[in-house]
């Protein structure tokens, strides 16, 4: 008896003291995470609310909104200026980003060799994409200056013709592709980390086997990378969407061909004073981008190789 | 991590010249635009346009460096870009570091589900809450001063970052904090006396990106900050652009002065960067 006695006095208090344990670390751990949650809470989720409910209004600052109901995505369909930074953007998404994530792969499987001073090439190609976006811009402005640009002196010293580079609207974009790929080197350092998580055991295992360098690469190296590959397919959708920089330099010419779709919400938010009908593009914006972003993960299966599928 | 899992193969010597020969040929192209930035900086008008075109000037005029401090504004541009930089990244690294804790050692009901808010708010574009977040700065009269940039640093400092630490954190054994709380440790010492001591790297890799990127931020400076007096290099040297009179030897040494930092900041710190890379989980 004086055993049960014991352990039901036992047991009720082991577990009081339990729950008061896990409530004061349950305690602790929303006040660690009160920084967070409360940034969350004033700066995301009000302001996500908010800006749905702008989205419906005609508001200029000045005044109190006007409820419009869906009047600003309307007028968004019937806006050329909306489709063509629309269309812009799609075209930096289908050129500048395929071309962008190739050149960064095969930088980064260049210099993904054991040689000598391999270190030097990496630093020197990552460094173009350390510097400020404007001093990017104002720097390539200058070298595709139409007249004294040293891109067009060089064509000129080698007989070729000079181009008009960011003064014609077809060939602004081209432009911005080119300086864009300069800057190649974050994707390259994300794929040579990729490239440094493949087990060196299953090349070694390819070349058992009688694998050439050309096989192997395909056959392991580029199904092991595919994880990274669609981690820096997602970010890239999202930074394409984002381009901002290039354009306001270039004030969005010439004729229109580098109004990008945040520059066009920006003029519309801060030089037009037009915030609700802003805020209904920045909701498009983010439609369109998670609808690319869910059709991205969808095709996953038909490309992507996970190590857990591997194993099975 | 060793130096055999780094690399894939071992080539006979024809071939590796052929990967020198390019990557040099490659590291020319990349190389160039510096360069020119570089040169451009220190040449007269004259000089910069002149055809066929002065690769190395003669002489170097240095003035175009000194014009930037007393023709234009870039002390105010510097000590403001300094002073934001500085402000907005105590509060990333410290909060990140207290959430990311949070996160990562302490177990509350409903935790992992706020911590899939964390990562989904890394996918929302900031133009989604662009407008109400401006609104609410101007009511608050914040318009045209550095709080904008820096106040909201101090709250949770952004969803990577805190992912970013959360990952290092949970590879620090546990037996850490029971050993401390059998000690009579709170939570608030575990944190501040063991975690933080053994997260350096990652501290440290989080404010160097975090410098990096609040440095060379445009948009955020161009919303928030209106007057000369206020402006950051970034949109100071955007602003002067619009000025017809800037003249572009003196944009270039504008614009090597605002890279210069960044570079150095890079050479101190390379092994941040990398290890940066690696802690975003890209690894698993």
């Amino acid at each position: 008896m004086s055993v049960t006695n014991a352990i039901s006095e036992t047991v009720p208090s082991l577990h009081r003291k339990g729950l008061s344990r896990r409530r004061k670390e349950a305690i602790a751990c929303y006040l660690f995470i009160m920084p967070w949650l409360l940034g969350f809470i004033i700066f995301v989720f009000a302001p996500m609310v908010a800006s749905a409910f702008l989205s419906l209004t005609q508001f200029s600052v000045m005044s109190p909104p006007e409820w419009v109901g869906g009047a600003n995505y309307v007028k968004m369909v019937h806006t050329p200026l909306f489709w063509q930074s629309l269309r812009n953007t799609l075209f930096m998404v289908a050129l500048d980003l395929p071309l962008g994530l190739l050149a960064s792969l095969s930088a980064a499987v260049l210099l993904n060799q054991k040689l000598r001073g391999i270190n030097i090439f990496r630093t020197i190609f990552y460094l173009p994409a350390l510097i400020p976006a404007i001093a990017n811009v104002l720097l390539w402005v200058w070298i595709f200056d139409k007249d004294s640009g040293i891109l067009n002196v060089f064509l000129k010293l080698i007989g070729l013709a000079p181009q008009p580079w960011l003064t014609d609207p077809q060939w602004a974009k081209p432009s911005l592709i080119i300086m864009n790929l300069w800057g190649l080197g974050s994707a390259m350092l994300i794929y040579l980390a990729g490239l440094k998580g493949i087990p060196s055991e299953l090349h070694e295992a390819g070349k058992i086997d009688g694998a050439t360098p050309w096989q192997a690469f395909w056959k392991i190296t580029i199904p092991l990378l595919t994880p990274t590959i669609l981690f820096q397919l997602v970010i890239g959708v999202i930074f394409e969407f984002q381009i901002f920089t290039q354009g306001y330099i270039l004030g969005g010419g010439p004729n229109f061909s580098t109004t990008f779709y945040v520059l066009e919400l920006f003029n519309n938010a801060f030089r037009y004073l037009k915030m609700g009908y802003a805020s209904a593009m920045a909701w498009v914006l983010f439609g369109i981008t998670l609808i690319i972003t869910l059709l991205v993960f969808r095709s996953t299966p038909y490309w992507v190789h996970y190590e857990a599928e591997r194993q099975r | 991590m060793t130096s055999s899992n780094l690399d894939t193969h071992l080539h006979r010597p024809a071939i590796s010249w052929i990967i020198y020969l390019i990557a040099i040929l490659l590291s020319v192209t990349f190389l160039f635009p510096l360069f020119w930035m570089a040169t451009t900086s220190l040449k007269t008008m004259e000089q910069a346009y002149a055809f066929p075109p002065i690769w190395l000037p003669k002489p170097v005029r240095w003035d175009n460096y000194v014009k930037l401090f007393t023709e234009l504004p870039f002390l105010t541009f510097t000590i403001n870009s300094v002073l934001i930089t500085v402000l907005n990244t105590v509060g990333v690294v410290f909060t990140s570091a207290l959430v990311a804790f949070g996160f990562s050692r302490l177990r509350a009901p409903g935790r992992n589900f706020l911590f899939i808010v964390v990562i989904s708010t890394i996918m929302l574009p900031a133009q989604v809450i662009l407008v109400p977040t401006f609104i609410l700065f101007k009511y608050l009269k914040w318009i045209n001063t550095i709080l904008p940039l820096v106040v909201p640093a101090y709250f949770g400092g952004g969803a990577f970052n805190i992912f970013l630490l959360r990952q290092f954190f949970t590879t620090i054994p546990f037996e850490y904090d029971e050993a401390a709380i059998m000690d009579g440790a709170g939570w608030f010492t575990i944190f501040w006396s063991i975690m933080l001591p053994l997260s350096k790297p990652a501290l440290a890799t989080v404010a160097v990106l975090n410098i990096v990127a609040v440095w060379t931020d445009f948009f955020g400076p161009l919303i928030y900050l209106n007057d000369l007096s206020k402006m950051t290099l970034a949109v100071g040297l955007a602003f002067l652009r619009g000025q017809h009179s800037t003249v572009l030897t003196l944009l270039m040494a504008g614009s090597m002065f605002a890279t210069l930092p960044v570079l150095i900041i890079f050479f101190l710190a390379q092994r941040y960067f990398v290890e940066g890379i690696q802690l975003s989980g890209l690894k698993g």
